[in-house]
């Protein structure tokens, strides 16, 4: 909120920058805190990966960047900043859901991809339409021009027969291919950054693989950055470079990928690790699940919101004090005892 | 697509069919035919003929050949030399009955019907654009008021506020002095302030009903993710909202327009008749009263056609409006 934060210039490779950000729902049954002081930041050309339930606010947090929040919602906090290979700077927070400067965001240096693909595009356009207008809209080509340039975008995400394809309604395609037309979509008009709201989450595996595969390869060709949104571990190793984990609307920890994986400092980070299968270990005995229910949102606990699920919860601190954000180098985690960790993993280096 | 419309139309050839000869048995069906009606009327007037002279009555209108002579004749002459029978109530062709009425009644119903749309569809989008702003609250009271108030009703209390505090000629399309006049600047403004009464009342009766359906439509719509997409790729909310969910809540209006088509020809007949319009509508009510059968199967005849080419028009529009349905 502090009119200093906004003031303080951005690190040079800095992209994106949330402070703070809280996102509420007056609802009848009382208020949901769906994003509860969310801070992250992505740098130009990094996948940000962000873990999290359903319900743990990471879709929310995506749409505030997008200014695309439901109308029912209140922000009652935080700063969102921009700053695209263009070098202009946005205050995203500060801007209306329909003010021209955040249409000028929108597409143009921001692209998003959905998670259903099958009703994500307009039934009644073919796919070319709906990339032609976009790029007409934000680079001002004509018709052929734009024409043109969505059947390249189709071939640049491998689309089969773009010159053909072009003219399809999504109806005539199968769900890989429209997730790609899709990804056309969205990186239309090169944008700093892609924000991937579970793109895989409706696909096969085999799907899953190439369309992650492709959104590697278009990253380091177009040199965008990712927000990559998931609730699948394994996606993440794929892809990202850094991950967040988030938790009832807050983020519980944030690390290098290899961080998450080998040294996670958060017990929630912990047990959903230990709650993946791993083929060839743990054969024959029950996969560790994590204790209790995620609490209804209108009853959050007290604390740190994780503390009556957590095996090694304090009483009288975690049901008490929300844990601060705890530095360990490039690692932060959200726990009053994450030094515990730190310390047992220099004397015995952690499970694979 | 051109394989989709011969299809369509090829199917409709049997249908038409089918249905003149069913419209033409069920106007036979009710005991009697016009003679009865005919001499039961004379009967009221003080007047009768007797018996034989309902029999050569029968005799010369043909009407004691089996029905399928009495068919074959009517249809034939219909289909071959455009000539739909004599009317017997009004002793005159039933063509220049039926097409001087026409013109009159096609220009009403198509007026109010584009009236219609043009309330309805901006209204219904921005009630679902706007959910329970006061606006939509208001659209919503006027919305059931005017799918709640009978057209007749309307109709009647119109007339009277137009002839007590107005001070103008209700009813008819003129005034007395106009109605046989020759066409000038004063008739044409004199026709205006007559049909401004039914153009309301259809309207609002036609609107009511479509603000709600259009309401609901761009509801769903509105909810669906391409929706999001679209704000996602920097359209403004104008841009969105009409290209993209109203292109697809249009699609239920796309399919019944062709059923404005036989509604245009009949008309609505209780306001037709409440404010005296010459439309077709009281035609057709007085042909089935008298059982003037060439008359009203003529009648029935026409709107089935109307009908049948006006599922055809919805669809090959509906085709050619959502993809979906063209490769279905």
């Amino acid at each position: 909120m502090g009119n200093s934060i906004m003031t303080n210039s951005m690190p040079e490779n800095r992209l994106l920058e949330l402070d703070n950000v809280q996102v509420q729902f007056p609802m009848r049954e009382g208020l949901v805190k769906a994003v509860n002081g969310v801070s992250y930041h992505v740098n130009k050309g990094e996948v940000l990966g962000i873990v999290g339930e359903s319900g743990s606010g990471k879709s929310i947090t995506a749409r505030a960047i997008m200014r695309l929040l439901p109308k029912n919602a209140k922000e009652t906090g935080g700063s969102i900043r921009l700053r695209p290979r263009t070098g202009e700077e946005f205050e995203l927070s500060a801007l209306d859901r329909n003010s021209r400067a955040v249409r000028k965001v929108r597409g143009n240096h921001i692209g998003m991809i959905f998670q259903e693909p099958m009703t994500a595009l307009s039934p009644v356009h073919t796919i070319g339409t709906q990339i032609m207008r976009t790029v007409q809209l934000h680079k001002g080509l004509s018709k052929a021009d734009a024409r043109a340039r969505a059947v390249e975008l189709l071939a640049k995400v491998q689309m089969p027969r773009p010159a053909q394809l072009v003219d399809a309604y999504p109806h005539q395609l199968s769900g890989g291919m429209r997730q790609r037309a899709m990804i056309a979509l969205a990186i239309s008009c090169d944008p700093s950054l892609l924000i991937a709201d579970e793109p895989t989450t409706a696909l096969d595996v085999t799907t899953e693989a190439q369309i992650i595969e492709l959104l590697k390869e278009l990253k380091s060709e177009l040199g965008m950055a990712i927000v990559f949104i998931t609730h699948n571990f394994g996606v993440v190793a794929d892809i990202a470079d850094r991950v967040s984990v988030m938790y009832l609307g807050r983020i519980v920890e944030t690390a290098d990928v290899d961080d998450i994986f080998y040294a996670p400092k958060h017990p929630y980070t912990q047990a959903l690790l230990r709650s993946i299968p791993r083929l060839g270990v743990d054969q024959g005995r029950r996969l560790p699940t994590i204790p209790g229910m995620v609490p209804d949102p209108f009853s959050v606990p007290n604390g740190c919101a994780f503390n009556p699920r957590c095996i090694h919860a304090v009483p009288g601190l975690c049901d008490t004090q929300v844990p601060p954000e705890l530095r360990f180098g490039s690692q932060m985690s959200r726990c009053h005892i994450a030094e515990q960790f730190a310390q047992t993993e220099q004397q015995e280096p952690a499970h694979v | 697509m051109i394989a989709f419309i011969g299809r369509r139309a090829l199917l409709a050839i049997p249908t038409l069919i089918f249905i003149s000869f069913i419209s033409f048995v069920i106007i036979q069906l009710p005991p009697g035919d016009y003679v009865t009606s005919y001499a039961a009327q004379l009967r009221q007037q003080g007047d009768y003929i007797s018996i034989a002279q309902e029999a050569i009555m029968r005799q010369n209108l043909g009407l004691n050949d089996p029905i399928l002579v009495q068919y074959w004749r009517w249809i034939s002459n219909i289909v071959f030399r455009g000539d739909f029978g004599h009317s017997l109530e009004w002793n005159a062709p039933v063509g220049s009955l039926i097409w001087d009425r026409l013109a009159l009644t096609l220009a009403i119903s198509s007026l109010s019907l584009v009236f219609t749309w043009i309330i309805a569809i901006p209204v219904g989008v921005y009630s679902a654009t706007r959910q329970y702003s006061i606006l939509d609250h208001l659209f919503t009271v006027f919305g059931f008021l005017g799918k709640g108030v009978p057209d007749f009703l309307l109709a009647l209390i119109l007339m009277w506020i137009g002839f007590m505090y107005l001070h103008i000629d209700v009813g008819g399309l003129f005034s007395p002095q106009y109605q046989n006049a020759p066409w000038s600047w004063d008739k044409v403004v004199n026709l205006l302030s007559h049909l401004w009464i039914p153009l309301v009342v259809l309207a609002t009766g036609g609107a009511a009903g479509l603000i709600r359906v259009m309401r609901a439509n761009m509801l769903d719509e509105l909810g669906k993710p391409y929706v999001e997409t679209a704000y996602a790729q920097g359209l403004s909310e104008r841009q969105v909202v009409w290209n993209y969910p109203v292109r697809v809540a249009l699609n239920p209006f796309i399919s019944t327009v062709g059923w404005s088509l036989p509604a245009l020809f009949s008309g609505d007949v209780i306001t037709a008749v409440v404010l005296n319009l010459p439309t077709t509508g009281p035609l057709l009510l007085q042909a089935l009263k008298m059982q003037d059968m060439y008359l009203a199967g003529s009648f029935i005849l026409i709107l089935s056609v109307f009908t049948v080419i006006g599922t055809l028009v919805s669809d090959i529009l509906l085709a050619w409006f959502d993809p979906r349905i063209r490769y279905a």
